[in-house]
């Protein structure tokens, strides 16, 4: 799986309006009187509002996100409150399961450094990546597809054209050279995987801004002689945003993802830093005597991953106003 | 759609000198050189290597060189497996993996399509939940995770078949692999298959169908299933490409000598023409799969000609 992977697509063409297909008129103004259309000004309810209601009445999509805050909240607090450190040796303990004796709470790995402490220290890192290198791939691919559709025409062709070839590209192999050329830099992770996730983003933003930028308020801003510049951040971007969000919330697992495949290749972060691809690499080197040490982290990367892919989709149906 | 290919082909020419441009480059700024073992060689004997391989040569030089024996199909030999061109050593390794990502493929199409189907047909019943579920669940769970755990339960523990090898192919080693690299790919294709099957029954020609009074089955075969099936067929040319770098693992985890270990030992190694040449090869290879995917596509879709 990866990057090359474009999974989401089929349910795309219901959910985040891909642009190949044309623009379909998006969000058109509703039936219902409390939705209010975005880009009118907001009559009774906000889009956000009205889109949390519908999110919390999706029991899976809030039990994810309860756990998701649950695991970054485990993350971020978790390390503190256990009294063994990242890359400390518990000279007692070498491999040992399980067990509530010395606080090693999941065990501990071969060379006894405790497991829990490191796969929430991994936690940390996976999810730094997945949340700034999806940030990346939302900058990039929102700034790229809003020009291109916003300007239109030739220029629209050239950059829609290169994104073409970009996609054609064995991205994965890429990272890979990346990863080996400049070392294993954590900076350097963020930046080749959110350089390589916009694409897709690129497009979405293109169908939008495309179909956006006949409405009549883009057009009003032009004759009050607003700058294309501003036109853009301020009136196409802001209302692109239902699908944006959407694809941003399916982009982070891919991400997470990511980055522990290279992990899983000894190409991601170093020692003594950890993350979960790295932890679950060496679980699997220790498969047969220690098991804990592939599953605890498995568990963890799985159970995230979950909770993003359910979250997503919870946020689809609560964002498109077609599946209503 | 003669012209329609040549024209793709000629498209190709562009993106896949970008790829070995890029990857030409990335792979010799890297630190390090093909020579630097456990041993320090001797200056004298490093230096004659050197020359023997044009590597004392300026970049641009060694560049042109590289893409000149390139078109006459020559890859250059392998730094690090001695006696070996890359050649070779990729004509050695493709069978194998083109028999498990092959495989994969079909028998993610095979379980994939059913299940999604059942799934749409009967939408928000017992049996969509659990689809959808094993689904969700197969999407969470990589590759990587996947694979050393089977290995782990019946390979290991149950012994019911082997826990990895290649043993040149032989059925009981295929099993393990194949079923891991396909476990995502079936997962995504049972969704999208739902998803479109859904869209597909609520449209007008299978109200029509059925109000000509066609049993359910019939409007199944003969209506739904070929419409359905055409943004799945779109994401073929992903999951044959997800396929192959997932190889990249699987076969590493199942110590298979295919072409991703190559890659990524070449990658490690500095081995600068083996990766050079597996990263080509890919590239030929996704577009071309891409290609055909859309051409496909065509003879599904009546709607769409490429007669220009």
């Amino acid at each position: 799986m990866t990057s090359d992977t474009k999974p989401y697509s089929g349910e795309q063409a219901q959910g985040a309006p891909l642009p190949a297909g044309g623009p379909n008129p998006p969000r058109s103004p509703e039936p219902e009187a409390d939705v209010a259309p975005v880009g009118a000004a907001p009559i009774g309810e906000s889009l956000a509002k009205d889109a949390w209601r519908r999110l919390s009445q999706n029991r899976a999509a809030m039990l994810s996100l309860g756990l998701l805050i649950a695991i970054i909240v485990v993350c971020i607090v978790g390390p503190w409150l256990l009294p063994w450190g990242l890359a400390e040796v518990d000279w007692n303990a070498f491999g040992t399961g399980p067990t509530l004796e010395n606080a090693h709470y999941l065990g501990t790995d071969a060379n006894g450094r405790d497991l829990l402490t490191r796969v929430l220290y991994g936690g940390r890192v996976s999810l730094s990546v997945a949340l700034v290198a999806s940030f990346v791939s939302l900058v990039i691919g929102v700034l790229y597809g809003a020009i291109s559709g916003y300007l239109g025409g030739r220029v629209d062709n050239y950059m829609m054209r290169f994104v073409d070839i970009m996609y054609s590209l064995p991205f994965m192999f890429l990272v890979i050279l990346l990863m080996v050329v400049f070392g294993r830099n954590i900076f350097l992770i963020y930046a080749a995987i959110g350089a390589v996730e916009w694409l897709d983003m690129a497009r979405i933003v293109r169908g939008q801004t495309l179909a956006l930028k006949r409405r009549e308020f883009i057009e009003a801003a032009h004759a009050l002689g607003v700058r294309d510049t501003k036109i853009v951040t301020r009136h196409l971007i802001p209302n692109a945003i239902g699908p944006v969000i959407i694809y941003v919330t399916l982009t982070v697992p891919k991400v997470i993802l990511l980055e522990s495949f290279l992990s899983f290749l000894g190409l991601g972060v170093q020692e003594p830093l950890t993350s979960w691809g790295v932890l679950i690499s060496e679980g699997v080197d220790m498969m047969e005597s220690a098991p804990w040490m592939l599953l605890v982290p498995s568990i963890f990367l799985a159970l995230t991953l979950f909770c993003l892919n359910f979250l997503g989709d919870g946020l689809r149906d609560a964002l498109d106003p077609r599946t209503r | 759609m003669l012209i329609y290919t040549l024209k793709r082909l000629l498209q190709a020419i562009p993106t896949l000198l970008i790829v070995i441009t890029i990857s030409f480059f990335l792979m010799r700024v890297a630190p390090g050189g093909p020579f630097d073992g456990e041993r320090q060689l001797p200056p004298e004997i490093e230096a004659n290597l050197m020359a023997a391989y044009h590597l004392d040569e300026p970049l641009p030089m060694q560049y042109l060189r590289y893409m000149g024996n390139l078109l006459q199909g020559d890859f250059g030999p392998s730094f690090k497996y001695k006696d070996f061109s890359v050649t070779e050593l990729i004509m050695q390794g493709f069978p194998v993996s083109l028999e498990i990502g092959g495989l994969a493929i079909l028998l993610a199409l095979i379980v994939g399509l059913p299940l999604g189907i059942a799934a749409a047909i009967k939408r928000n019943s017992t049996v969509d939940y659990v689809v959808m579920g094993t689904a969700l669940t197969g999407i969470a769970v990589p590759n990587f995770v996947l694979a050393p755990i089977f290995a782990l339960v019946f390979g290991v523990l149950l012994g019911w078949l082997p826990a990895g090898g290649w043993n040149g192919g032989a059925l009981p080693n295929l099993v393990l692999p194949v079923v891991a690299l396909s476990i995502q790919q079936i997962a995504y294709i049972a969704r999208m298959m739902r998803a479109s099957m859904i869209e597909v029954l609520g449209s007008h020609f299978i109200r029509t169908a059925r109000a000509k009074g066609l049993n359910e089955g019939e409007v199944l075969w003969r209506h739904a299933i070929r419409p359905a099936l055409l943004p799945v067929m779109s994401y073929l040319g992903p999951a044959i490409a997800g396929i192959i770098t997932g190889s990249v693992v699987i076969e590493q985890i199942f110590g298979i000598p295919g072409i991703g270990r190559y890659f990524v030992q070449g990658a490690l190694n500095r081995d600068y023409t083996l990766v050079m040449g597996t990263v080509v090869f890919y590239g030929v290879l996704i577009v071309l799969m891409n290609l055909i995917v859309d051409l496909l596509y065509s003879a599904l879709d009546p709607q769409i000609r490429y007669d220009d």
